[in-house]
């Protein structure tokens, strides 16, 4: 049970530092919303799956399943309003250089 | 292996990689540049108070993190509101 919690932890860190590694990379703020959205709900979600399983059935599973659906929820929903005020703002997506005349 | 030792180290990698992803916050060139940054930020804080409430075994930091994933949604749809009224379009 224990290395299932240490694989899920590292699994969430993993995702968090590639979603990072994203953000401070990628070019253009749409693909950094995508790196940022996709990478933001695989780290909670799998920190939280390393928590209820360490935890089992109790008081604090309840809890964090509440949280986890609420984070589910307002995740892509958030993900989904800056881009819709960026787009709406004018700012244009990334091209590659070639294709510029 | 301990426990304990396992969930100290996964907060502290969670701290370290929060601290990189403040710094799109600081360098952002548009303002939803910094929002994206805020909005990883506040998941990843929000990992690190669950993690905390499992090792401590205190279920009062749940509410915090419940009150908190509560506070960042209704924080960024209120900044992004302000951009929307703030600047001609």
């Amino acid at each position: 049970m224990i290395w299932a919690v240490a694989a899920f932890l590292a699994l969430g860190i993993f995702f968090g530092l590639v979603g990072n590694l994203g953000v401070l990379r990628f070019p253009d703020l749409y693909t950094r919303l995508h790196a940022s959205a996709k990478c933001s709900t695989t780290t909670v979600v799998s920190v939280f799956i390393a928590c209820m399983l360490l935890e089992g059935f109790s008081v604090l599973t309840g809890r964090i399943v509440v949280i986890a659906l609420f984070f589910l929820l307002t995740g892509p929903v958030t993900a989904h309003i800056i881009g819709r005020r960026a787009w709406k703002r004018g700012v244009l997506p990334w091209r590659r250089r070639e294709r510029r005349p | 292996m301990d426990v304990k030792l396992i969930l100290d180290l996964a907060v502290y990698t969670l701290v370290g990689i929060t601290a990189l992803s403040v710094v799109r916050v600081v360098i952002g060139p548009t303002p939803e540049d910094r929002l994206i940054g805020l909005n990883l930020a506040a998941s990843q804080v929000l990992a690190i108070l669950v993690v905390l409430a499992v090792r401590q075994k205190q279920a009062i930091y749940l509410d915090v993190a419940l009150v908190y994933a509560i506070l960042g949604y209704i924080g960024i749809l209120a900044v992004a509101r302000h951009l929307e009224k703030g600047e001609p379009s």
